[in-house]
C-alpha cells in the first residue's frame, strides 16, 4: 500500500522552567491512502499535540525538534509559511474538538465556508459559490438553509456537520479529527461518525481519528496507534488489538471502557498518568503496569516489529 | 410510617414556551438506598430534575415534598437540615474550588457551618474518616492546593465532602464527564461504596447509558422532558422496551471484532421539533402509531420492576402517578 502521509522521527518539546518537556517522542508512523488510523490515549499523553505537529501548528513554548512529516511525497518542513498556510485545510485539514468553539460565532456558516475558498485562492462566481455550499452542506447531511444561519442557531451535531464541511470543502487528502464527537451525545455521534465515513469514502482520503472512546476506535477505524507519555507505544490493525493487545496499557484502556455486557466489570488504570517532566525511569507506564518487573525499571523498551504489521513499546510484547 | 425523605408530585418546568421537564412523580425513599441512575441527551431534563430535587430550582408546577413539607414553605430550620441531608456533586471538579485556597478548605468550611464537630482534632478525624471512605489518603491530599491534585482526586474531594456530611441522599450531575476515562470506574466505584457500605442513596445523573449501567440499581431513561422507560437497570439495557432507549442502546459503539455500528444513514429522522401533544419520540420512532402523534402515552408497567411510555405496552396496566419508585429496586435487590 502507499503511504499518503509519512511522520518520521517526531519531536515536540515545550520549554519549561525546570527543563524541556517531551510531548511528542520520536513518533513514526505511515498512514495509507484511503485508511482510517486512530490514536488513542489518556489526555496529555501527546495525541492532540502530534496532531497540531503534522499540520506545523505548534505554539511557543512548543516547538517541533526533530522529525519529518510528509504528505503525497512532499517534504512539510521545506514549505515555507505561505505553503503550509496553503496546504492546511487543502491537504491536510482539521476537524476540531469541541465544535461549539471553533465555529466563528459572528459569521453566517456561507461566510466561513466563503473564507475557506478566499484564503486559498478559490474563485467562484456568486452562483457557483451558492451551488458549491449547498452540495456541501447536503455532503454533510446539513439542509441548504443552514447557510444562512449563525452557529448560535444550530446543534451540537449540526455545528459538528458544519465543521465537517468546511473540513472537506477543498477536497484535502487527509482528514485529521480530534475527538469529533465527545460532545454530542451517542445517537447524534452515531449520525456524524456516518457523515464522516461516508464523505470519507467519496473523497477518497485518509482519516486519523484522535480519541479515547475505544468502542468508536473498534467500530470506526482499521489500525489504531496507542500513545502514552508521548510515545506511539503500540500500532495495529483493530482486530489485532481488541483480540490481542500487545502493550499492557492497551488493555488496561480497553478495560477501563464500561461494557454493557456485565456488570461491575469496569476498571480503572491504577495511579495516574505520569507528568511528562517528571517521567519515571526505564518504561513509563511501569509504576501502573501489572506486568512490571526490574527490567521495566531499569530499560526504557524500544518500538519494534512484534509481528508483521504490528509494533509495540513492551519488553514483554 | 415516617414521611419519605423526598416526594416530587407532579413537577414540571417550563422555560417561557419551552418545557424543560413534564410531570414527574417520584418518591425517594432513603430507607431502601440505592443507585438511581437518570440518563438522557442534552435537553431531555435530567439536569433539571436534578436542580429541582436539589431545592436549586422551583417547580414550575406541581411540588416537592421533604419530609412531608412543601419545599417552598420550609422552616429556616428545616431548610438546613434539607442541605445537610441532600448533598451535591457536580459536574466540574476544576470550577468549584477557590484556587487560593488548600482544598482543606472546602472539607473544613461545612464542619464549621454544621458543627459536626466539638473539636479541631475531633473535625480531622471526620474529614480523614471521609477521604478514606472515597479511596483517598488523606496525607495525599490536605494541605495540598487544587492545582496540585488531579481532577479524579479533586473530584473524590468533593465526594468526600459530600460524605462528611453524613446525607441520606446524593445528587451527583455528570460526576465524571470531565474526568479521563481511566479514572471513571474510580470514582464511581467510591459512589458504589456509599449506598453499599453507609446506605446512602443516589441518583445519577449522566448521559452515559454504559457507566449508569456499570454503578446503578435502576434507571430512569428521560427524552424531552418526559421519562421514556424507568426499572431495574439488568431488564432495562438487556431488553429495552422503548424504542428511543433501544436507539440509545444501539447507538453506544462496542469493542467488539464484530463492525456493525456504522450503517448507511439512510434517513436521519433526528432534530425535528417535538410534537407537542403527542408522544415527544413519534417523528424518530421507526414503530409508531396514528395515536402517537395525537396523545401521549403514559407510563405503562409492563413488569413488576420497569415501566415504559409507548403504546406499544397499552396492554399492560398504566402506572399510577408517583407511583414511579414501585418500580425501582433497591440496592441487589433480585428480581
Amino acid at each position: 500500500m502507499n503511504a499518503i502521509l509519512k511522520v518520521e522521527g517526531l519531536r515536540v518539546e515545550f520549554d519549561h522552567a525546570l527543563g524541556a518537556v517531551k510531548a511528542v517522542d520520536d513518533v513514526s508512523f505511515a498512514l495509507n491512502a484511503g485508511e482510517r488510523l486512530g490514536l488513542a490515549g489518556e489526555s496529555g499523553s501527546g495525541k492532540s499535540t502530534m496532531a497540531l505537529a503534522i499540520l506545523r501548528m505548534i505554539k511557543p513554548p512548543g516547538r517541533i525538534v526533530a522529525g519529518r512529516v510528509s504528505l503525497d511525497g512532499e517534504e512539510l518542513s521545506a514549505l515555507d509559511h505561505e505553503g503550509m498556510r496553503r496546504l492546511r485545510l487543502a491537504g491536510i485539514a482539521m476537524v476540531p474538538q469541541g465544535s461549539m468553539n471553533s465555529l466563528n460565532p459572528v459569521m453566517r456558516i456561507k461566510a466561513q465556508l466563503a473564507d475557506a475558498f478566499r484564503d486559498h485562492g478559490v474563485h467562484l462566481s456568486n452562483a457557483a459559490f451558492e451551488a458549491r455550499v449547498a452540495e456541501l452542506l447536503r455532503t454533510v447531511g446539513l439542509r441548504p438553509e443552514v447557510a444562512t444561519l449563525y452557529p448560535h442557531e444550530l446543534s451540537g451535531g449540526m455545528k459538528q456537520r458544519a465543521c465537517i464541511a468546511i473540513a472537506i470543502c477543498l477536497r484535502p487528502k487527509v482528514i485529521i479529527a480530534d475527538e469529533p464527537t465527545s460532545a454530542l451525545d451517542v445517537v447524534v455521534q452515531r449520525h456524524v461518525m456516518e457523515t464522516l465515513a461516508r464523505v470519507q469514502r467519496d473523497l477518497g482520503c485518509a482519516i486519523i481519528l484522535v480519541g479515547h472512546d475505544m468502542g468508536l476506535m473498534a467500530q470506526f477505524v482499521d489500525r489504531l496507534g496507542v500513545m502514552y507519555a508521548g510515545r506511539l507505544v503500540e500500532l495495529a490493525p483493530i482486530g489485532e488489538i481488541i483480540t490481542r493487545p500487545r502493550h499492557p496499557y492497551t488493555q488496561a484502556l480497553i478495560s477501563s471502557l464500561p461494557s454493557l455486557e456485565a456488570r461491575g466489570t469496569m476498571q480503572g488504570i491504577p495511579g495516574l498518568a505520569p507528568l511528562l517532566r517528571e517521567l519515571p525511569p526505564g518504561c513509563a507506564f511501569h509504576p501502573r503496569c501489572p506486568r512490571a518487573e526490574d527490567r521495566c525499571r531499569a530499560e526504557k523498551p524500544a518500538v519494534r516489529e512484534v509481528a508483521p504489521g504490528q509494533r509495540a513499546a513492551c519488553h514483554f510484547a | 410510617m415516617s414521611a419519605p425523605l423526598l416526594e416530587t408530585r407532579h413537577v414540571g418546568k417550563r422555560y417561557g414556551a419551552m418545557t424543560a421537564l413534564s410531570d414527574l412523580s417520584m418518591t425517594i425513599d432513603t430507607t431502601r438506598p440505592a443507585i438511581t441512575a437518570v440518563v438522557g441527551e442534552s435537553g431531555s431534563g435530567k439536569t433539571t430534575l436534578a436542580r429541582i430535587i436539589l431545592g436549586l430550582t422551583p417547580p414550575s408546577e406541581g411540588q416537592v415534598l421533604y419530609r412531608g413539607h412543601d419545599m417552598a414553605g420550609l422552616s429556616g430550620r428545616q431548610k438546613r437540615e434539607f442541605r445537610r441531608e441532600v448533598q451535591a456533586v457536580f459536574q466540574d471538579p476544576y470550577e468549584v474550588y477557590n484556587p487560593f485556597y488548600r482544598v482543606d478548605h472546602v472539607l473544613t468550611t461545612p464542619v464549621k457551618n454544621f458543627g459536626l464537630a466539638s473539636s479541631r482534632a475531633e473535625a480531622r478525624t471526620l474529614i480523614e474518616g471521609a477521604l478514606r471512605a472515597v479511596g483517598l489518603r488523606p496525607e495525599e491530599i490536605l494541605g495540598r492546593f487544587p492545582h496540585q491534585l488531579s481532577g479524579g482526586q479533586r473530584q473524590r474531594i468533593m465526594v468526600a465532602r459530600a460524605v462528611l456530611m453524613k446525607p441520606k441522599l446524593i445528587v451527583a450531575d455528570e460526576p465524571v464527564s470531565m474526568v479521563d476515562a481511566s479514572l471513571r470506574a474510580t470514582i464511581l466505584g467510591s459512589l458504589r461504596k456509599l449506598t453499599d457500605e453507609m446506605g446512602i442513596s443516589i441518583i445519577y445523573i449522566t448521559h452515559d447509558l454504559a457507566t449508569a449501567y456499570q454503578v446503578s440499581d435502576n434507571i430512569l431513561v428521560m427524552y424531552r422532558a418526559c421519562v421514556a422507560e424507568a426499572g431495574e437497570v439488568e431488564r432495562v439495557v438487556k431488553h429495552p422496551q422503548h424504542p428511543y432507549t433501544q436507539l440509545l442502546i444501539s447507538s453506544i459503539p462496542k469493542v467488539s471484532t464484530t463492525r456493525d455500528w456504522l450503517e448507511d444513514e439512510g434517513e436521519q429522522k433526528a432534530a425535528a421539533a417535538p410534537s407537542a401533544i403527542g408522544c415527544r419520540f413519534v417523528e424518530r420512532c421507526p414503530v409508531a402509531m396514528a395515536k402517537c402523534a395525537t396523545t401521549l402515552p403514559p407510563l405503562y408497567r409492563t413488569e413488576p420492576a420497569r415501566a415504559a411510555a409507548c403504546f406499544q405496552y397499552e396492554a399492560s396496566p398504566e402506572l399510577q402517578a408517583g407511583a414511579l419508585d414501585e418500580v425501582l429496586v433497591k440496592a441487589h435487590e433480585v428480581v
